[in-house]
């Protein structure tokens, strides 16, 4: 019947290009491209130190950084432990309240009208500026860290969040009434799945700023951490090290974004944005 | 108890009884109409067409109907029960398949089961039975986006049958398909309206699309909304394509045509009646 033609046109998802040779296919993967990039970046780096000249207290090489990071490297490692601790709780916080609150403001127009403004309001507010206010109210320790990390990380959840909320379709909303589907039902089976690539959207631009957040309530308070080792090398003037913290710091960042695009993947295989993995891929 | 058996008589005849519902929209500007007052009674197995305009509150209709718009004046009863609020004795089908694409076609059909907290198993079977009805088989494990415009509207189609509802409501199913796939599914919607026995109110653009389907074809006015005429098709089933070519089909589709050509020609034909 009618199912012929179609079938044909969904089965053509699975036959498989042939495979390249194996150079080809490294050059082509789409991992390698920013190594490559990376790799490019430092022997310009190199290069340009090298042409101009410029003295080691100001722009250190790249040889330099690679060399403290290898010696420095427990040091290092030692200290990334308390940035990313607090990188994650921060984090975990900004999703924890950022997405109920999300919800309210996309469910609620009286509460959107009240808070989101405001919100909107406070992301003006320099939060780098309030960090030391932190150390004053809890002291040195992980505290003001977690609650700078948490502040940076919490307003892109939010506004991921609503704008998922609230591109639900109106004609899937009344299917689903017409069903005689209830509020909750429709949260649970329209509303919550359809929000989440664009949450966890918002969850890859918190993680990275809790990330900064993080390093910036090491630098106002505190003893320990990626933030106070920056802080101390610049201060004591060994640029190496700073520029090796700076490495660990991206590190962070990279690593932490990647294990969130994972569980992305692994959470909502079926968006979008990888479905053209998955077609290779099945 | 002979009053119940008079009910139940009357129910069977007149399945959705339409009684001067008119719909007026409160906006910023004003109260902006959108129909006039409809009396319209489709009965039981009774496929039933509104071809009209844009935007001449075909849609509304159909929502008002599924209970989730109330009408601004009149009532809309089903099965003689007077519609308040949504009711769940319709399926619906929209202009897009509206399939959840996080679920596969299998789940996506047996969402309203879940819904309404049937029983899965049993209605498990009668979801793969609908979908090899529309021609889906083995496609009941792929995601909506793996499936042609048409899968999609089938696999539609089959969610609105699946819950067994007496009604199903349809609101132009096929305006988003090519002419050729639109086609094929209006021979198809046809024989599963055979086999199915339901009754439908199917909304559509298209003028030959409503005489091929239809038992009855409900000519409606530019907004607001009003019935410009209501026509028997008298073309026997089953319909192929070639009934197309019918001279029955060919005048009915020409008298239909005239009451969108101009204001003059439509209420000659509405006096003709």
């Amino acid at each position: 019947m009618t199912g012929d033609a179609d079938g044909r046109l969904a089965a053509r998802h699975d036959d498989r290009p042939k495979r390249p040779a194996l150079v080809v296919r490294l050059l082509q993967a789409n991992w390698l491209k920013p190594f490559l990039f990376l790799a490019m970046l430092v022997v310009l780096w190199d290069v340009t130190i090298r042409v101009f000249n410029i003295p080691p207290y100001q722009i250190p090489a790249p040889k330099d950084v690679i060399l403290t990071l290898a010696r420095e490297w427990p040091e290092m490692l030692a200290q990334a432990v308390p940035t990313t601790v607090a990188t994650i709780e921060g984090f975990l916080l900004a999703a924890a309240f950022g997405i109920p609150m999300a919800m309210l403001i996309a469910g609620s127009r009286t509460i959107e009208a009240y808070v989101y403004p405001l919100l909107v309001f406070s992301q003006s507010i320099p939060k780098i500026a309030i960090a030391p206010l932190f150390v004053v109210w809890f002291g040195f320790g992980a505290l003001p860290k977690v609650l700078s990390a948490f502040l940076l990380g919490f307003f892109p959840v939010v506004v991921s969040a609503v704008q998922g909320f609230k591109s639900v379709e109106p004609d899937m909303v009344d299917l689903a009434k017409a069903m005689e589907a209830n509020r909750y039902q429709v949260f649970r089976m329209i509303a919550l799945p359809h929000a989440m690539p664009a949450i966890f959207a918002g969850l890859k631009v918190s993680i990275t700023l809790a990330v900064v957040g993080a390093v910036v309530g090491e630098f106002v308070g505190s003893n320990s951490g990626i933030g106070f080792l920056l802080q101390r090398s610049i201060g004591t003037f060994e640029l190496p090290t700073m520029f090796a913290a700076l490495v660990i710091l991206s590190l962070i960042g990279v690593i932490l974004f990647w294990i969130l695009d994972v569980i992305e993947r692994l959470s909502i295989p079926w968006h979008a944005s990888q479905r053209q993995d998955l077609v290779i891929g099945s | 108890m002979a009053e119940q058996t008079m009910v139940a008589e009357n129910a069977r005849r007149a399945v959705i009884e339409i009684d001067g519902v008119a719909k007026t929209y409160k906006t910023a500007d004003g109260e902006v109409p959108s129909l006039r007052a409809l009396d319209i009674t489709i009965r039981d197995d009774e496929f039933f067409v509104i071809v009209g305009p844009s935007g001449c509150g075909k849609s509304t209709l159909l929502k008002m109907i599924a209970g989730l718009l109330p009408p601004s004046e009149g009532e809309i009863r089903i099965g003689g029960r007077t519609v308040t609020r949504p009711h769940g004795g319709v399926g619906i089908v929209f202009q897009s398949a509206l399939l959840l694409p996080w679920r596969r076609v299998l789940a996506n059909v047996m969402m309203p089961v879940e819904v309404k907290g049937l029983p899965r198993a049993e209605y498990e079977q009668r979801a793969r039975e609908l979908i090899r009805m529309v021609g889906l088989e083995g496609f009941e494990q792929k995601y909506p986006w793996q499936l042609s415009g048409g899968m999609q509207q089938r696999a539609a189609i089959c969610r609105a049958l699946v819950h067994n509802p007496q009604i199903v409501l349809m609101d132009e199913p096929f305006g988003a398909l090519d002419a050729m796939t639109r086609e094929r599914m209006n021979v198809e919607l046809q024989r599963i309206q055979a086999e199915t026995h339901k009754t439908i109110l199917l909304i559509t653009h298209s003028i030959p699309e409503a005489v091929f389907l239809g038992d009855r074809v409900l000519v409606m006015t530019e907004r607001p909304g009003s019935i410009a005429a209501i026509y028997d098709v008298p073309l026997p089933r089953p319909r192929t394509l070639d009934a197309m070519g019918n001279p029955a089909f060919i005048e009915l589709t020409r008298k239909i045509r005239r009451h969108f050509d101009s204001p003059a020609a439509e209420s000659a034909a509405a006096a003709h009646l």
